[in-house]
């Protein structure tokens, strides 16, 4: 592999100049865009949603939608075959560059593959196409591309269906089928935005290993500034249409020129380095507890023949919750840490046996959220509010602004129609919007806007706890550091209390006081977040720390520790380890630390 | 195997729901008072015809009819015996026609099969005609091409059967010569079936297949396209361009897959709407199918023709949907591996 120096060793690879690009007979999406690529080199184009970074990376296969057209501009690719202008290609010609001489991998494992199709067939189909060869030919050369992109048995990965494999195997699939004709250069758009944290580290580490045996180049589009710091020789940074600064990864990112990178650098949540400890108080003002809560489903198996399935969503969670402060449960999909939430809302009811407690004001009396009365109960609700996931689903694009804040209100029948409009107009202020925008409707919002709608509306019934389910994950880096102020700044200026719902450390290591990192159900570790980040004790919060791709070159993932701790709980070192049913119990490892280990 | 499995454990739910259908077949056709035989008897008495009362109370108790209504249903199904032991549908018995006086058996018998094959007919040009001009009103879509064809199919839709079996029966035999009405010469009817009989069924099947199937093939057609252009969107479209597929070989391959699935499971429903839907048609063109007769048997209360139609169409139906379901399982992966762990 090239080192990202100044002096380019050898001719790019490829080159693209003044590229514009537009949509019908609109403004460009993309105005005058030059970079150039050289073999073995990695570039990342990095920018935020609407920046034109996605349509860049498509116009060089040229699979743009329909109605966008290359204004004008140049791409070369200097191919083993000599250099051909993609530009000028006819249709025929550039069908034989897609997926043998460029290939790409998409965002969407699940949706990117025909889930009507094997992955086998999906695979050889790229070296029938371009090798002529058929189907049985290529299978030795596709099972030996899945044994290198890491499936663990490539016979059966060849007959399975997509959704039979799991979000990161898939994407190796995805990876294999860009691989398996030894591409001069791959694209990569946003290949693991939707893996979680340590299936993300496994897959960039894979990326890179194959770049080092093939020497392919790659470009890399991206919005996670610790992406680009792991894996890229070469930074080029877009905000709407435009170039707002390129050059080598270590300058750009060390060093940023451009405003609008200094910008984008300073948004980035990360994991703090080095924190003093700040000794905590044992709380006692506790607004919500959760009291050994269980939750198992039964699934009904398909075969009428076996007995259904049990899963355990949660076990035995014991969390509690201080007046005026964020309690983050921090987990991968799948660990519980949504169903913990619902629970803790009340939405749904844990297994006999577990308790939830909410106490409405300081010193009063705890009320059990699943044993209410009704009067009881609708006061609970007014108390206790959710912020969303999704800005974008979440708020109906039928009601207007005011009639979406009002409703809550509606509902519990306060006030008078002019003084919903009036609690609507100062809540519109309260997370920064203005009340001029009463009259619109969800789609004249941007997502960031829209978060503060949704937090606007949990907001109108006064709430005291608000439960947040990854309320930042759908938003771009900076709109992300926006909102995460404004739920800081109203939690203190509202008193408010957080059940803060995400996957994202860097997130949670900004926001809670108090960190539960959950796994299979189980809290594996809990601690404040400094104590977690400088001390994590279990594997598997140190594979999540060492996971998660920070903007600083010298830190990078460190895949070991990473593949130690994100795999099945009985890979554990000995102390951690789960063998059959007998799981560790959580002990305190420290004032305030706990982690589930044989002691 | 798990297909085989499958097909027999839908097999013995179609047999299921047929028995739940004929009871509620038997009761609807009995909810209005009175009954054919019941009817005769009354006018026969008022006008003093005592010889055809005697018939028509030998008939009743026969067929059992002066029994309850349960007892009456069993016996009619074939559960229960009645005045000739065991003799119901199940046992190939389908009854007596008061209104014509013979057995049903008789009077459906050779419409029975018509039925199926001009249904048949009209299903096969619903999915000849839909699949190709649904692809390229996709593949095609806000061009002439696309404008065109959904301009044709709203025609198609918009026209009454009746007035577009005129039509084409007057232009038809102006032009090509083809034969008015019927389905078959009527030298032929009752004979046994020859090659002459053949052709000249294939012939007369021209018009009303195109009449019973155009308005089928333009709302098909319109799903199809709609299905199409959903699936044209998804991102493993972008992957197949991407791998360097060219645009015909991609769409085969990858969305029109996927837009089967709807299509497939059409069969089910489109198999009663056309058997209900052309008995207007029948009438129209004078075809020897099913549908006149249970209009007829439906107006005069002749409970065992009117019930033995019905449950034919029910069975259409029945299997109509079974035949979609299993090949659905066949089509897609998902139906038939969910829950198998990789």
């Amino acid at each position: 592999m090239t080192e990202g120096s100044e002096d380019r060793p050898m001719a790019p690879l490829l080159t693209v100049e003044d590229l514009s690009i537009a949509f019908g007979n609109l403004d460009p999406v993309v105005r005058d865009v030059s970079f150039s690529v050289a073999p073995g080199e990695t570039l990342a184009l990095v920018g935020e949603s609407g920046s034109g970074k996605t349509v860049t990376c498509r116009a060089i296969l040229r699979i743009l939608p329909r109605v966008a057209r290359i204004r004008s501009g140049t791409i070369i690719l200097n191919s083993r075959k000599g250099p051909i202008e993609l530009t000028k290609l006819s249709e025929r010609k550039m069908r034989k560059v897609r997926g043998s001489l460029v290939s790409m991998v998409f965002q969407e494992p699940m949706r990117s593959l025909s889930p009507l199709h094997r992955i086998g067939s999906q695979v050889s189909e790229v070296l029938c196409l371009h090798k002529g060869c058929s189907e049985n030919a290529a299978r030795k050369q596709v099972l030996e591309t899945f044994e290198r992109v890491g499936f663990p048995d490539v016979e059966r990965a060849y007959r399975a269906y997509p959704f039979e494999l799991s979000g990161g195997m898939r994407q190796r699939a995805m990876i294999a089928m860009a691989m398996v004709s030894k591409p001069e250069l791959l694209i990569a758009d946003e290949p693991t935005t939707a893996l979680d944290v340590t299936t993300q580290a496994q897959v960039l580490g894979l990326m890179k290993e194959l770049q080092a045996e093939t020497g392919m180049a790659m470009i890399l589009v991206t919005h996670d500034l610790g992406v680009v710091a792991n894996m890229a020789e070469q930074v080029v940074v877009m905000h709407k249409g435009r170039m707002m600064e390129s050059g080598p990864a270590k300058l750009v990112i060390q060093s940023p020129a451009h405003p609008y990178t200094q910008q984008l650098f300073n948004a980035a949540p990360s994991i703090p380095e080095d924190v003093d400890h700040s000794a905590d108080e044992e709380p006692t003002d506790l607004i919500l507890e959760l009291r050994s809560v269980s939750k198992t489903y039964q699934v009904r198996s398909k075969s009428m023949m076996k007995p259904p399935v049990t899963i355990e969503a949660c076990r035995g969670i014991d969390l509690a919750l201080a007046r005026g402060t964020t309690l983050a449960i921090v987990g991968e999909s799948g660990s519980g840490k949504t169903t913990a939430a619902r629970i803790a809302l009340g939405a749904e009811l844990p297994d006999p046996g577990g308790e939830v407690l909410f106490r409405e004001a300081r010193g009063a009396k705890p009320l059990p959220v699943h044993d209410m009365t009704r009067a009881e109960r609708i006061a609970f609700q007014k108390k206790a509010q959710m912020v969303f996931q999704d800005p974008y689903s979440s708020l109906s694009p039928r009601m207007r602004v005011a009639d979406a804040l009002s409703e809550p209100l509606d509902i519990h029948g306060i006030g008078s129609r002019s003084e919903r409009r009036d609690r609507a107009a100062a809540m519109l202020e309260q997370v920064g919007l203005g009340k001029d925008m009463m009259q619109r409707y969800p789609h004249a919002f941007s997502g960031g806007q829209r978060q503060r709608l949704s937090i606007a509306r949990a907001l109108m019934l006064d709430p005291a706890l608000l439960v947040c389910d990854e309320p930042t994950s759908a938003l771009d880096v900076s709109v992300q550091d926006q909102i995460l102020t404004l739920l800081e700044d109203i939690r203190d200026r509202l008193h408010l209390s957080y059940l803060f719902i995400s996957h994202d450390l860097a997130v949670v290591a900004r926001i809670a006081d108090e960190v539960a990192v959950m796994r299979q159900g189980l809290v594996v570790e809990q601690a404040p977040p400094d104590v977690l980040f400088n001390n994590p004790r279990h594997p598997y919060t140190k594979a999540l720390i060492a996971a998660q791709p920070t903007p600083d070159i010298s830190r990078p993932i460190n895949l070991k520790l990473v593949a130690q701790g994100a795999g099945s709980p009985d890979s554990w070192p000995e102390a951690f380890r789960f063998t059959g049913s007998v799981i560790p119990s959580l002990t305190s490892y420290e004032p305030g630390h706990k982690v589930r280990c044989h002691v | 195997m798990a297909i085989l499995r499958y097909a027999l454990y839908r097999f013995a739910t179609m047999l299921l729901t047929l028995v739940v259908v004929s009871a509620l077949i038997f009761l609807i056709i009995n909810l209005p008072p009175g009954d054919y035989l019941s009817n005769q008897i009354a006018e026969l008495r008022s006008t003093g015809q005592t010889a055809g009362v005697a018939k028509a109370e030998f008939l009743r108790t026969e067929y059992a009819l002066d029994r309850p209504l349960w007892e009456q249903y069993l016996i009619w199904v074939g559960f229960a015996p009645g005045p000739q032991g065991f003799s119901g549908l199940i046992q190939g018995n389908f009854g007596w026609s008061f209104e014509f006086d013979r057995p049903v058996s008789e009077i459906v018998g050779d419409s029975l099969w018509l039925t199926v094959l001009v249904n048949l007919a009209a299903v096969l040009f619903v999915y000849l005609v839909a699949l190709p001009l649904g692809v390229l009103a996709a593949a095609r879509s806000r061009t002439w091409v696309d404008y065109t064809s959904a301009f044709v199919g709203y025609l198609g839709l918009a026209t009454p059967n009746f007035l577009l079996a005129l039509i084409l029966f007057y232009y038809g035999h102006r032009w090509f010569n083809l034969p008015i009405g019927g389905l078959m010469d009527p030298a032929f009817e009752g004979q046994p079936m020859s090659w002459d009989k053949v052709q000249s069924i294939l012939l007369h099947l021209i018009v009303p297949t195109f009449v019973i199937g155009t308005s089928g093939a333009a709302a098909m057609m319109q799903r199809l396209r709609a299905n199409l252009l959903d699936e044209l969107g998804k991102p493993y479209v972008e992957t197949a361009i991407a791998k360097g597929m060219s645009p015909p070989r991609m769409l085969v391959k990858y969305p029109l897959r996927m837009a089967f699935n709807p299509f497939v499971a059409d069969i089910g429903n489109l198999l009663p709407a056309m058997v209900s839907g052309s008995v207007l048609v029948s009438v129209v063109l004078g075809l020897q199918t099913i549908g006149p007769t249970l209009l007829t048997a439906l107006k005069t209360q002749d409970q065992f023709l009117a019930g033995f139609v019905l449950m034919f169409v029910a069975l259409l139906t029945l299997v109509g949907t079974m035949i979609s379901d299993v090949l659905l399982m066949l089509l897609d992966p998902r139906i038939r591996y969910e829950g198998r762990k990789a």
